[in-house]
């Protein structure tokens, strides 16, 4: 995982990797909360384009990031999840807390 | 019904064997050669389950989940979820989207909707104080887009 925060725009980028389900979304939600509390960013850009597989824990760790962010006025984007994640999230509704943004060459 | 293949196994319910699971899924469907979405949804599943079974069932205590996969005819596939675990007291209550028993973990309540929609059936059987089964069957080539 790799996170990056740009002050110019006040986003904080969060590059997920790898496969995200109980076992490791634990250690994904410490890493992202301390990023989070230490730039209390206007937006928090959670990429999904280097996930390779998730379960309804990614939607636990959209949903209580969704929390931190709502109190500092920050909005959460989604961004290029793969179709099969696309397809959990839209279950989860996932839609309705934050921007989802489709990778490029999926959009039609 | 006859049955044209089957694996079992059993394993800890340490929350790395999340991935264990998964692996097996994938290992046990590559031959029926699934689609990338049944594959996907399938792995999602078995998580689902198995991640129920080791945080509720269980509680983050020792325990043993055990597995088991089979294929029967017509392409369906079968798969059977169990612990011996504390159970689930009120199984229509644990089915309700967006209930969970745990949200001091960041848990979405979402597993059994999951579970629901990328499966054909799903049935669960529970003892309180002595654990719980999940069978779930799905057939592959059968037209599955969820319409959340």
């Amino acid at each position: 995982m790799q996170i990056h925060y740009d002050t110019e725009t006040g986003k904080l980028h969060v590059q997920l990797d790898g496969e995200i389900d109980h076992h490791s979304s634990n250690a994904l939600r410490a890493e992202v909360d301390a990023a989070i509390y230490a730039h209390l960013p206007r937006t928090l850009v959670l990429d999904f384009g280097a996930v390779s597989f998730m379960d309804s824990s990614g939607i636990g760790l959209i949903m209580g990031r969704y929390k931190i962010m709502q109190p500092l006025g920050g909005e959460i984007i989604l961004a290029n999840p793969a179709p099969h994640i696309s397809r959990v999230l839209r279950l989860a509704g996932m839609e309705r807390l934050a921007c989802i943004e489709l990778p490029k060459e999926v959009v039609s | 019904m006859k049955i044209l293949n089957e694996f079992k196994c059993t394993f800890p319910a340490d929350p790395a064997n999340e991935a264990l699971a998964r692996a097996t899924v994938s290992a046990f469907l590559i031959p029926a050669d699934p689609t990338a979405q049944e594959l996907a949804d399938l792995r999602t599943v078995i998580s689902e389950a198995v991640t129920n079974a080791i945080v509720h069932g269980y509680r983050n205590t020792e325990g043993e989940v055990s597995v088991t996969l089979r294929m029967l005819p017509e392409r369906v596939i079968y798969i059977r979820v169990s612990d011996k675990g504390c159970g689930i007291p009120d199984v229509n209550k644990a089915m309700q989207p967006l209930y969970t028993s745990a949200p001091e973990e960041d848990r979405a309540g979402l597993g059994f909707a999951i579970m629901q929609t990328f499966t054909d059936s799903l049935h669960v059987r529970s003892a309180p104080g002595h654990g719980t089964v999940l069978t779930m069957r799905r057939r592959l080539g059968k037209d599955h887009e969820a319409q959340p």
